[in-house]
């Protein structure tokens, strides 16, 4: 087998989360080998939670368990200090001339789309959401040839069809955004275990000090209040879909389960390695538990969708759990941070 | 969650993929493993678009009874709300809020009939023939 032609081969990678994913096998692509998805998770420091204040997603309440999208590629990059190209077109024309341009080079490149036409999802899939990721990574008879990091084969897609998911509109709409790194100097070992700790003191910051009432695990607490008094404002039809809406959020595919928590802690421990700190790895036992405490709510709340539990106090008990997960975080950030990584 | 707590079930990925979680080995330590689904975002999904059905289903009756457009219809038969459908038709909302009126409707030149047309990936002639 000829070595020098492998380098230059794209390989698929599978992971949890879609912009992990692009990250991590687009990274990959470009010689860092020791980039798995956990690592870019936590360097770029994707885990989050927040509910946004005065926004309906599908008729439910807009909450998320990770960063804003595209942040964990911008930072991971940036950790790493690897150059990235992104850019963003009004027109489709210019978008197709320019991913045509990729292709030819033969540089897979990052896409962000959205997922209502994409056609190769389950219909039962396919909302307005516009935050996905895929990379492009050549051409075949006419078609894209399409890295879809959720799924487990890689995919095609025609033209058309690209073009159409790349100009989704709504919020978050793509406008044709494409993305790869560029620059990659030679990535020390040092510079990895600087990365990991910057990404840790961030995901503390984000977790544990960002203002307002609404986010970081303060947001749990948020959460926790609204659902006490879901049940009385909304009806129990409507709070029911407003928690299956937290469930599908926090465990649908792309999450790697428990809302990103496992996914924490599977970098954390991965981190502990880098770091040749035990103490690390302990932490990441906090995370776990929250991913199953997480789980525990996900099978109380789906007892109220399913309609089995209906009464007040059933609505009460799923509060009383959601905060004692935002103890449960709050207390591992709080370690996290009285580690005092990199000082 | 341990590699063998990993749920199985089947749901509506079922002929897509499955899909990548983290869960504890033998060991304690952090492995990946392919599961099929889960019963308990399978019906959070299910009752998502039970309510999806629904809605569409009233939009369809308020359509038959002259209280909305075909516009009000197809825009939650496409799973759209304001903002989205705005953006596919570059119609501001407020506007759009107007042509769900049937009378208002009746009037809309042929120009922003294809702009809604597209959208809702229809002919103007189901637009505009669409009776609930």
């Amino acid at each position: 087998m000829n070595i020098d032609s492998q380098t230059d081969e794209f390989h698929h990678v599978q992971t949890a989360h879609c912009e992990n994913g692009v990250t991590t096998a687009l990274l990959r692509y470009h010689g860092l080998d020791f980039m798995t998805e956990p690592l870019a998770f936590g360097m770029g420091s994707g885990l989050f939670y927040i509910q946004i204040p005065f926004l309906t997603v599908n008729n439910g309440p807009a909450i998320s368990f990770r960063t804003m999208p595209g942040a964990i590629f911008k930072r991971t990059c940036k950790s790493l200090g690897v150059e990235v190209t992104r850019k963003k077109f009004s027109n489709p024309v210019a978008a197709q001339a320019f991913l045509d341009q990729k292709v030819k080079e033969g540089v897979p490149v990052g896409c962000q789309v959205g997922v209502f036409h994409l056609t190769y999802f389950p219909k039962e899939y396919r909302f307005h959401f516009n935050a996905h990721n895929l990379i492009v990574f050549g051409e075949e008879d006419g078609r894209y040839q399409i890295s879809d990091p959720v799924m487990e084969d890689v995919t095609s897609l025609s033209k058309e069809e690209l073009s159409r998911v790349r100009f989704a509109q709504g919020p978050l709409a793509p406008k044709g955004h494409i993305y790869y790194p560029e620059k990659i100097k030679p990535i020390t070992d040092d510079m990895i275990r600087k990365g990991i700790v910057s990404g840790i003191r961030r995901n503390v910051r984000d977790m544990l000090s960002i203002p307002g009432n609404f986010a970081g695990v303060n947001g749990i607490r948020h959460t926790s209040n609204h659902v006490r008094k879901w049940r009385d404002k909304l009806g129990l039809r409507k709070a029911s879909l407003y928690l299956g809406q937290i469930v599908r959020m926090q465990e649908e595919i792309g999450t790697g389960g428990g809302g990103f928590r496992f996914l924490y802690g599977a970098f954390l421990e991965e981190a502990a390695g880098y770091l040749q700190d035990d103490r690390v790895s302990n932490i990441s036992e906090d995370f776990t538990k929250a991913g199953d405490m997480w789980r525990a709510s996900a099978i109380k709340m789906a007892g109220v969708y399913k309609g089995r539990l209906t009464e007040q106090k059933d609505f009460e008990e799923i509060a009383d759990m959601m905060l004692d997960i935002r103890m449960v975080e709050k207390e591992a950030f709080q370690k996290l941070s009285n580690l005092k990584l990199g000082k | 969650m341990k590699k063998e707590d990993l749920p199985q079930d089947p749901g509506a990925l079922d002929k897509f993929t499955r899909e990548v979680c983290y869960v504890k080995n033998d060991e304690g330590k952090y492995e990946t493993a392919l599961s099929k689904g889960w019963d308990v975002k399978k019906q959070a999904l299910d009752s998502a678009w039970e309510e999806v059905n629904e809605r569409v289903e009233d939009a369809r009756k308020a359509v038959a009874n002259g209280e909305k457009s075909p516009v009000y219809y197809f825009m939650e038969l496409r799973l759209m709300d304001l903002p989205v459908l705005s953006g596919y038709t570059g119609i501001f909302p407020f506007f759009i809020k107007r042509h769900f009126k049937p009378s208002v409707f009746k009037g809309l030149s042929e120009r922003k009939l294809e702009k809604y047309a597209k959208a809702f990936d229809i002919t103007v002639d189901e637009l505009k023939n669409f009776k609930g």
